[in-house]
């Protein structure tokens, strides 16, 4: 069974490989955005906490970043959220 | 209301531009082009006798009842299978019709026991409708002749009977499986007197037969010859009330017939939308689960899960779960405290149930089982189309030229609408499946794909790429669409990306495992054949690409023009019931009602505002990262509704170590389920049966849920939920579902047009529903896309890393069958379990012969996350390579196995790729063994003999 940072450097370099296509600079923030969007806060605290080992350079470029206080605007589609009275988006599983 | 057939036009509507007026029995009736006289007739209130019609398959023209006279013509057609003609007369009740009538109906009673006033169809028989319609008093031929009253009944069915003493031959059961159903189980055997309705081969009977147990047969008999043993058992229905179904994200409408608070059967509703009165062997039959012996009715606690558990009254049951939620929150803060909401439950059930969480709890640690089937849809459509939703609805399928499948088998997992699509194929639209296994839909009666794609477990993003390289290469892309609805730029990167030869068929193929020449002609197809449709499961979203496939779904359907309009379209064939509505109403941790994000202030304020609360600003805890909170300490009580995560889930070692690490777990459940095991609250649960509200299907349709019975725990979820509110403070106060509904669209923009009462009025609704779209959305993207462009995203393949070797050489993907739903907790506890007692291990004959095993052996089925054992059945519907298993079992547990990857944008479980080693076994693992007796100490309660076998 996986440790719970194993887990979390593993789920930060799957999105980080997956955005790869996006070009480095651009995966690196839309890496990030899709973090502060989804993950819950103590599971960036811990990646914060955790020194960078084991993450993809995008990754780290990512983690990076959040860890700095930046919370980027949304670089995807999927983490463009309807506003208070908007209906369009919908991301329903 | 009280109880009554509905309504039989005799044959099916007719839908044309061009009317036609004629005159029946002197009254002038207009009806479209290709109408049939009887359902002329009938349109104006008229009954012209009939047997072997019925208006949800065609007209057969065979039983001699409908005969009319019209002037000009020879003869007396029937009116079944005579159109109406622009001024036609047409004489329905004349001396001559009434004497023939009378001379036909006299030759069926002759063959026909006349034993009505004992006969279980008594006042519910056709036959015995008409006869009393035609003036029939006597029978002159007598009973010592040859007859049929001899034969005996066939029980074997576990649902309904088949007397053939009492069949008259009209051939509509044979009929309603091959039009409606699609199986071609029935057939007349035998010429003329001898002719008789047959179930598969001469050596079978209706259970060993082909036949799937969907119902159409028995709903379609005119006699009492193939009738629901409910009926014979209890008598007929007094009353009946038209809900909706709470198995699979088809979401079928049914009368629920009913003889006091006794439920007689579930007939499915004609004027149902989403099953246009069709069923299958689960929502027709099997809701016996309701009444189980095993279900739990008195709220349950204790200290910890080695203890027994004590029944209590729901007040010590409510103020013991909220004094330890205060507790723990005071102790550890709110994000220790989460609740997962059920796509099994209603909507306003489940908004209330994340409204706990947020304003209860004080945390946003709320999920839903969307988060282990369609999130991927979720994150794909949006990122794609700018709204995720499926983009047609279910009658859309009908226009459909191609009709592209992709791990999804709607057969066994939406088999209403798997039989929707069968009719559509044999009007001759075109297949292509895309599936490891040998689904049944690749042939089948009258069905055979066109091709048929045995793509390797894990490579779907390889095999969409490259068809999207066939379709781009040779130049087969609709450019006219993709410069009026997409992005243009965007649109030649993508192309420039799927043209590159790396995403060709033919270098693929060594990934794939798919012939490129396969391929090629089934992207041609495709994007040639007409409007293309695709349809897909989890087969595609339960990878660690699961979005990027979603995504190469999107962006197929774009190339080439396959949106916006009938026919065609991107449709993800939703698991449970209530999947879409429970996304909708916010189940998911970073986002409010209506798909807006946690972390917007105005979003906030507004929920604040009508709530009285604070509430936290950051997403809270996907399920999976639960269990990693849980054992790490920082996340401590959880409220499951009607979900059971211990077997559902993968890994289920990992699940039971975040289930015991916690302080606290609520289980709000009809059955003490694997989830239970670990739990120190149980909250009786209520049924689909037993409550108002509504649940939104895979096509967005809104329906109403009706109680037919009251709740046999005292109450309904959404009061559970809310007398847990209450006892923690927060002073909830709905009387009805129907406020629930009127938060809802209070602060919903999407939903804005939605109230209860309109909702009963108009019976469903596909949303958005609000100001633009008042009568909601059948087809969405109509005139472009929802959020201005389609956008093509780029999915470059990235294997798995779940990877086959030499210790785990074989790929394991899991799936459903027909008879069972899910983790089996309904389906199991009825008796579907004739067919399907276990899970069942699907191998290649090549891949069993190596290892010495045959069908019937137990296996030890290994992974590196676990093991553990069933049997074997050797097939080759499955590649060699690679083996198939369900999950619907609590002892086999084929989540031992399955690991902890994820798709990279969700975390949706990557389910469908578990590398395994099969070797035989004479017996379960240790796992199963503790886990076994595990259980049964977890199941006792205290004070009682009996002990719930689950």
């Amino acid at each position: 069974m996986s440790s719970t940072i194993e887990t979390l450097r593993r789920m930060a370099n799957d999105i980080a490989r997956n955005l790869a296509s996006m070009g480095e600079r651009e995966a690196v923030l839309a890496t990030a955005d899709h973090i502060d969007k989804f993950w819950d806060p103590r599971m960036k605290q811990a990646i914060f906490a955790d020194g960078r080992t084991g993450l993809s350079d995008i990754a780290r470029g990512a983690i990076d970043h959040l860890a700095s206080g930046a919370h980027p605007e949304p670089q995807t589609r999927a983490t463009e959220f309807n506003a208070v009275n908007e209906s369009g988006h919908s991301d329903a599983g | 209301m009280g109880y009554e057939r509905q309504a039989d036009f005799g044959t099916p509507e007719v839908k044309s531009d061009e009317m036609v007026t004629l005159t029946i029995d002197g009254r002038e009736v207009t009806v479209p082009a290709g109408t049939s006289v009887m359902r002329a007739a009938a349109e104006i209130g008229g009954d012209i006798p009939k047997l072997c019609a019925t208006d949800n398959m065609q007209a057969f023209g065979s039983c001699r009842m409908c005969l009319v006279e019209i002037e000009g013509a020879r003869g007396t057609p029937a009116s079944c299978t005579t159109p109406v003609m622009p001024g036609m007369k047409v004489q329905t009740q004349t001396p001559r019709l009434e004497k023939l009538r009378r001379g036909v109906m006299e030759l069926y009673i002759s063959d026909h026991p006349l034993d009505c006033l004992t006969c279980s169809a008594n006042n519910d028989c056709e036959l015995q409708e008409q006869a009393a319609n035609v003036g029939l008093r006597d029978v002159r031929y007598g009973y010592e002749g040859e007859n049929h009253l001899g034969l005996t009944t066939d029980v074997s069915n576990p649902y309904f009977d088949f007397d053939p003493s009492k069949c008259i031959v009209c051939s509509r059961c044979v009929r309603a499986c091959d039009e409606v159903q699609g199986t071609f189980a029935l057939a007349i055997d035998g010429r003329g007197f001898a002719s008789m309705v047959s179930a598969g081969q001469a050596e079978d009977n209706f259970l060993s037969s082909e036949c799937v147990s969907c119902g159409a047969c028995v709903q379609a008999c005119p006699t009492a010859t193939l009738q629901e043993k409910s009926v014979r058992a209890i008598g007929l229905p007094e009353r009946s009330v038209v809900t909706t179904c709470a198995y699979c994200g088809v979401g079928c409408t049914f009368r629920a017939e009913m003889r006091g608070e006794q439920l007689v059967r579930m007939v499915p509703w004609k004027d149902g939308k989403a099953n246009r009165g069709h069923s299958c062997v689960k929502g027709r039959f099997a809701y016996g689960y309701a009444n189980h012996q095993d279900r739990i009715l008195n709220p349950m606690i204790r200290e910890s899960i080695d203890q027994p558990w004590r029944e209590v009254s729901w007040e010590e049951a409510l103020s013991y779960t909220a004094n330890k939620l205060n507790e723990i929150k005071a102790k550890h803060g709110a994000r220790a405290l989460g609740g997962i909401t059920s796509s099994r439950c209603t909507n306003e059930e489940t908004f209330l149930v994340q409204k706990l969480v947020r304003a209860g709890f004080g945390s946003n640690n709320v999920d839903t089982c969307a988060r282990v089937c369609h999130s991927p849809t979720g994150y794909g459509l949006k990122t794609t189309f700018g709204t995720s939703a499926g983009t047609q609805d279910f009658d859309s399928v009908m226009e459909a030229d191609v009709i592209m499948v992709i791990g999804a088998n709607p057969t066994d997992a939406h088999p209403v609408f798997g039989s929707r699509m069968k009719r559509r194929l044999r009007q001759g639209a075109k297949l292509i499946v895309i599936d490891p296994r040998r689904i049944d839909l690749v042939r089948s009666p009258h069905i055979q794909a066109q091709h048929h794609l045995p793509v390797q477990p894990g490579t779907n993003v390889a095999v969409l790429t490259s068809l999207a390289h066939v379709i781009v290469t040779e130049g087969l892309a609709n450019e006219q669409f993709i410069r009026e609805r997409c992005d243009w730029d965007e649109y030649q990167d993508w192309a420039r990306f799927v043209s590159d030869e790396k995403h060709s068929p033919e270098f693929l193929e060594a990934v794939t495992r798919v012939p490129a020449q396969t391929v090629r002609e089934a992207a041609r197809l495709y994007a040639t054949g007409g409007n293309g449709a695709i349809y897909y499961g989890l087969g595609v979203t339960e990878h660690s690409q699961g979005s990027s496939a979603v995504i190469a779904i999107a962006n197929l359907a774009m190339v080439t023009g396959n949106i916006g309009r009938p026919g065609v379209g991107v449709n993800p064939l939703r698991g449970q019931n209530n999947v879409q509505g429970s996304c909708d109403m916010g189940s998911f941790p970073h986002e409010l009602s209506g798909y807006r994000h946690i972390s917007d202030e105005e979003t906030r304020s507004l929920f604040e505002n009508d709530w009285g609360v604070t509430l936290d600003k950051d997403p809270g805890l996907r399920i999976n990262n639960m269990f990693d909170a849980a054992v790490d300490g920082s996340f401590r009580a959880l409220y499951v509704q009607g979900e059971d995560i211990m077997q559902s889930d993968p890994n289920t070692q990992h699940v039971a170590a975040g289930l015991s690490a916690m302080e606290l777990v609520i289980v709000h459940d009809l059955f003490l389920n694997e989830t239970a095991n670990y739990a120190h609250v149980f909250l009786p649960g209520s049924t689909f049966l037993e409550k108002d509200g509504t649940f939104t299907n895979a096509e967005r349709r809104i329906q109403p849920v009706r109680q037919v019975m009251e709740p046999a725990n005292g109450y309904a979820d959404w009061e559970v939920t809310q007398l847990l509110a209450n006892a923690m403070g927060l002073g909830w106060n709905y009387t009805h579902p129907s406020q629930i509904i009127d938060e809802i669209a209070r602060l919903t923009p999407s939903f804005a047009g939605l109230n209860w009462e309109r909702l009963n009025e108009i019976g469903s609704v596909q949303w958005p529903v609000n100001e633009q779209n008042p009568e909601g959305s059948p087809v969405m993207h109509v005139e472009g896309f929802a959020s201005g462009k389609g956008k093509f995203v780029v999915t470059e393949y990235i294997p798995t890393d779940e990877k086959a070797g030499p210790r785990f050489p074989l790929l394991l993907t899991t799936g459903r069958i027909l008879s069972q739903y899910n983790v089996g907790a309904q389906t199991r506890r009825t008796d579907n379990v004739v067919w399907h007692d276990q899970d069942l291990l699907e191998m290649h004959p090549s891949d069993a012969e190596n290892r010495g095993l045959k069908t019937g052996d137990f296996a030890k089925l290994a992974s590196r996350t676990g093991e553990t054992t069933l049997r074997v059945l050797v097939t080759d519907r499955v590649a060699p390579g690679v083996v198939y298993t369900t999950f619907h079992h609590p002892g086999t547990q084929a989540n031992v196995v399955t690991t902890d990857f994820s798709d990279w944008a969700t975390n949706c479980p990557e389910y469908k790729v578990t590398a395994v080693q099969v070797t035989p076994s004479n017996g379960p693992t240790e796992w199963q063994r503790d886990y076994a007796e595990f259980t049964e100490r977890s199941r006792r309660i205290a004070g009682t003999e009996m002990e719930p076998a689950e």
